[in-house]
């Protein structure tokens, strides 16, 4: 830039930190008409709770790889004790239990294991000799790196979360260079257990939303009608939409949490197609940007830790739109964002304020010239 | 150096992986962008309309208006049926969530009565999803309003302000007019419309109300409103007004008919007047009746209970689906017949209390016998017979076809539901009905309309007011209905004015009727007395001193005045002991038609006797069938003995102990 700003915010990356602004200022905007056009309870707190996390995300972008690397496992190990706290002392919250109250503050464990989970498995990978990326020794630490969260939050339930779990650790396998046709043969064997999982390991109301998002005219008043009203309120929104202020589905509130994992929707009806679109393009601009700081990362770690919390983003708003279009079932995941809620918001923001730390310091490709 | 050298191609392979990989993270991101960009494109371009279609239809509730019923007026436009504006709450199954919550809520909020409670959840049960069921009529502002604000917590619960209808006449009007019901399942079926199941539309279910459905039922209104997903209204969008039904002006004389209503008292009975100049129906009243009002609301199980175990059959219409004998009063009809057939009123009959026809012996109801007996005085003193005397002579046949002239055995266009017509028997119905041939028996039996021959009140009513005029009298309901004058029934005018002396003198001569002499001094009422068996009692005639059912039926025929007919009554008192039960009720209803005063302190000097008003003694009867209920309900359960002790509570204690 030029001497007038001072070096310290000259450096910021002032093109992100403006996508993320104009994208939770329109998170703002549909929240305010979501509450019938006031600032409370959501659009206020929704714009303050933004601000705190990206002064975090800020402060973050300053830590160099290596505290990264050195708190990886203790982060991981943390957060899987707190996470065993939610199943001895959590409070009981929204039908499972997932919260846990610290005193000046209810945190979501299941939602910190996102961010953990990536550089836990990254670090091990960073760690894991190159030579040995395809035996058995790369895959084990993998399975007990997830196996441990993954049972905790199942047993909330919370099968969204574990999900994303779960793809986020697999994401960074699979950029970490295991065997392909692990992949291949994993992706077989789901296509095969998942329908006997579907039987035999679903609580009768996780197998009731699956049945239902196929086919949610038929359950119109039960599982179904939150993606029926859903479809109702992005297809009447039309190419335009009703216009700022005029939704029907979400004033008169026929569409469920419109607020929260159905903010889009409530978008969709007053903003129209344009507003999705517009949406979808500025998450496309954080992906490509998320995707390219891994891909200018120099170090193995930030490689890996930037594109599994990168596709972590990406997998909240990938199953939420699908969710809320009726392509997936009803798992409750929010819209990075645009959704109201602060554990899912301090989550998104740990993994921006952390692939911010790497895209300013890309490190230095070790062993070139050793 | 071969390790690190190994590490220096594993790393640089490694990175080449990555960034492949990550290549295909990319391209799988871009690709499910692409696929959502698409779907959202396909459900709110391609299916826009069904979407926005669907959206309206959870914005935008349409309530259908019921509409204001069509008034039933009388002949002076007073109202007969009208509509009270009504704040009631009614139940959609369907809508519901928790329903025993919410019945126990408005139960509470709503003071209602076990009884109802039971009732509302057994209709709840029976009913399809989109039936509407009852909870509560005629509310005040305050438990309507107690209800109405507590709606967000109340799903399918639905207060609305709206018109009910009324008889302002109650029971007197029951069976004429009918009354109003929900649609059901049925008519719902055959008629999908969604005003059926409006909650407060209601449907002509009887009488009048059924018959007059299409005129008397209205277009109903429309109200399109804004509701939130729990029902709450936030604002009205527009609102068609309903388009009341057409009032209905029949020929009744409204003031008349409660009077014969109430007149009849506690016997059971039927009162048909007639207007001789145009055969207009002044009055047509059954009793016991149902008061339609309690039937319009939806009426308890223990009310219908109560009028279906009651033996004077209040849920009939005697009027025109009661079949009695006829009795004595047929005989100035027979006398009519004998006189075209060529008898002369002057030959006579010596009467010694009976005659024998074929191997039985017929007694006339004077067992001392009447002595010399001509056609006047057969006709006045009732003698039985100078009647089988003659008929036997004359023959059937010219008797029945004079019944039939004068309405007996006839269906009148009438728009009611259903006429019970009964029979006037000659030979052939009889070869035709029974296979057997007539008998001298079968003559002198039907000359005293007795035997087969059976008629309603209506019919009656008909053969008095065709004898009072001469003319073809046909009943009307429906006032200024264009209709044809009444043709000449061809009838000699000295045979008529022979026979109207004759039934002055039953009231007002040497008769049998000389207590039903008018009150008046300007009008004179002329008449025929009835008297018919029910069963064929050994101990002699069937008076007040036998069980009710074995009593005879009590008629009586009129007319008024003697010398220009302007009024025709019949009235039959079932099981009344003897005609003595009936003319007293003509005399004070034709009373009432030229002096209202006279006749009303003479009801509310028997009233006071019987026990009140009809209302007052329905109340009571209503309370004591309760009470009856309840005892028997009680020993059913255990609870009391039929002894009437209350059985303790200690026992069944004291076995639990063990």
């Amino acid at each position: 830039m030029n001497d007038f700003i001072p070096a310290p915010i000259a450096q910021l990356p002032w093109k992100t930190i403006l996508l993320l602004l104009v994208m939770a200022s329109f998170g703002f905007v549909v929240l305010y008409s979501a509450a019938g056009g006031s600032l409370t309870p959501w659009a206020g707190l929704h714009m303050i709770r933004f601000m705190v996390f990206l002064s975090m995300a800020i402060v973050f972008s300053r830590l160099k790889e290596n505290f990264w690397k050195a708190i990886a496992f203790p982060v991981y190990i943390v957060v899987v004790i707190m996470l065993l706290g939610v199943e001895l002392i959590g409070a009981v919250g929204g039908g499972s239990q997932r919260w846990l109250n610290l005193g000046f503050i209810r945190i979501q464990p299941s939602e910190l294991m996102k961010p953990a989970i990536i550089l836990a498995v990254a670090r091990f990978y960073d760690l894991l000799p190159a030579g040995q990326i395809r035996t058995w020794g790369a895959i084990w630490p993998l399975l007990v790196l997830i196996a441990f969260p993954c049972a905790l939050i199942l047993l909330q339930p919370d099968l969204g979360t574990t999900i994303t779990v779960v793809a986020g650790a697999m994401t960074v396998a699979f950029l970490a260079g295991l065997p392909m046709r692990l992949f291949i043969g994993g992706a077989a064997a789901v296509a095969v257990i998942a329908p006997i999982a579907f039987f035999f390991g679903l609580e009768e109301y996780q197998q009731r939303r699956v049945t239902t998002f196929l086919n949610p005219e038929n359950d119109p008043l039960g599982a179904g009608y939150h993606i029926s009203q859903s479809k109702i309120a992005i297809g009447s929104g039309g190419i335009f939409g009703k216009g700022f202020l005029n939704g029907t589905q979400s004033h008169l509130d026929y569409l469920p949490e419109g607020h929260t994992d159905f903010v889009f929707a409530t978008m969709a009806e007053e903003w129209g197609l344009m507003g999705g679109v517009a949406v979808l393009a500025g998450f496309f601009l954080l992906f490509r940007w998320g995707l390219s700081v891994s891909m200018r990362a120099k170090t193995r770690f930030s490689q890996l830790a930037a594109a599994g919390l990168s596709t972590t983003i990406f997998f909240y708003v990938a199953i939420n739109l699908m969710m809320v279009m009726g392509l997936a079932p009803v798992v409750g995941i929010p819209l990075p964002f645009l959704s109201h809620g602060g554990s899912s918001m301090m989550t998104i923001m740990i993994c921006i304020g952390i692939l911010m730390a790497i895209d300013r310091h890309p490190g230095r490709r070790s062993g070139t010239f050793g | 150096m071969s390790i690190a050298g190994g590490k220096t191609i594993s790393g640089a392979v490694q990175a080449l992986t990555f960034s492949r990989r990550a290549t295909i993270i990319g391209g799988l991101q871009a690709s499910i962008g692409i696929l959502l960009a698409g779907r959202m494109a396909y459900i709110s371009v391609a299916e826009n309309e069904r979407y926005q279609l669907l959206s309206e239809s959870n914005r935008v509730n349409l309530t259908l208006v019921p509409p204001r019923r069509g008034w039933l007026i009388d002949r002076n436009g007073k109202p007969i049926a009208n509509n009270k504006t009504d704040f009631r709450v009614d139940l959609i199954p369907d809508r519901m969530r928790d329903k025993e919550k919410t019945v126990a809520t408005l139960a509470e909020l709503l003071s209602l009565e076990p009884e109802e409670i039971e009732r509302i959840n057994k209709e709840l049960e029976q009913a399809s999803s989109f039936q509407p069921v009852q909870v509560a009529t005629g509310l005040d502002w305050e438990s309507f309003a107690s209800v109405s604000v507590r709606l967000p917590d109340l799903p399918g619960v639905s207060p609305r302000q709206g018109f009910s209808r009324f008889y302002p006449t109650g029971a007197a009007v029951g069976h004429l007019v009918g009354y109003v019901g929900i649609a059901s399942a049925e008519d719902f079926k055959a008629n999908p419309d969604p005003i059926l199941v409006t909650p407060g539309y209601k449907i002509g279910k009887d009488g009048l109300e059924k018959t007059f459905e299409d005129r008397l039922q209205g277009k109903p209104g429309a109200k399109r409103v804004e509701v939130t997903a729990r029902g709450k209204i936030v604002r009205e969008l527009d609102s068609r007004p309903d388009i009341p039904g057409k009032a209905l002006q029949l020929t009744l004389d409204i003031d008349l008919q409660e009077y014969a209503a109430r007149r009849l008292g506690p016997e059971s009975g039927s009162v048909v007047v007639m207007d001789c100049k145009t055969g207009d129906i002044l009055a047509m009243t059954s009793m016991p009746s149902f008061d339609p009002n309690s039937f319009s609301d939806g009426i308890g199980q223990t009310e219908y209970g109560m009028l279906r175990d009651d033996d004077h059959v209040p849920l009939r219409d005697k009027s025109l689906k009661g079949l009695f004998p006829p009795g004595s009063t047929i005989k100035p009809m027979v006398g009519l017949a004998f006189l075209e057939a060529g008898l002369s009123p002057d030959d006579s009959v010596n009467c010694n209390g009976g005659l024998r026809v074929g191997n039985r012996r017929f007694r006339c109801w004077n067992r001392r016998g009447h002595g010399r007996v001509d056609m006047a005085k057969g006709i006045y003193q009732s003698c039985d017979v100078y009647f089988y005397h003659f008929a036997q002579k004359i023959g059937m046949n010219p008797i029945a076809l004079m019944a039939n002239r004068l309405g007996l055995g006839q269906e009148f266009p009438l728009p009611v539901t259903n006429q019970f017509y009964g029979t006037v028997p000659d030979p052939q119905w009889k070869m035709k009905k029974f296979d057997r041939a007539w008998q001298a028996f079968d003559t002198v039996n039907a000359t005293i309309g007795q035997g087969y021959m059976l008629t309603n009140p209506l019919q009656l009513a008909v053969m008095s007011a065709r004898i009072a005029t001469g003319k073809k009298l046909m009943p009307n309901l429906l006032l200024n209905e264009k209709r044809k004058a009444a043709e000449t029934l061809n009838i000699d005018p000295e045979h008529m004015a022979y026979i109207h002396e004759a039934m002055s003198q039953v009231v007002n001569g040497a008769g049998t009727a000389r207590r039903a002499r008018l009150p008046l001094d300007d009008v004179k009422l002329a008449g025929k007395t009835g008297t018919a068996q029910v069963v064929n009692l050994d101990f002699g005639r069937g008076g007040k001193d036998v069980a009710w059912k074995f009593r005879d039926h009590g008629l009586f025929v009129s007319f008024a005045p003697v010398d220009n007919p302007r009024y025709a009554a019949a009235v039959v008192i079932e099981h009344g002991g003897g005609s003595g039960a009936a003319y007293p009720v003509a005399r004070d209803v034709m009373t009432f038609l030229y002096d209202k005063e006279k006749a009303m302190n003479i009801l509310s000097d028997l009233e006071k006797s019987w026990g009140g008003t009809i209302a007052e003694r329905m109340d009571k009867q209503m309370t004591a069938y309760r009470a009856k209920v309840a005892i028997e309900k009680a020993i059913a359960e255990g609870r009391i003995t039929p002894e009437g002790t209350v059985a303790t509570g200690e026992t069944p204690n004291a076995e639990m102990g063990q």
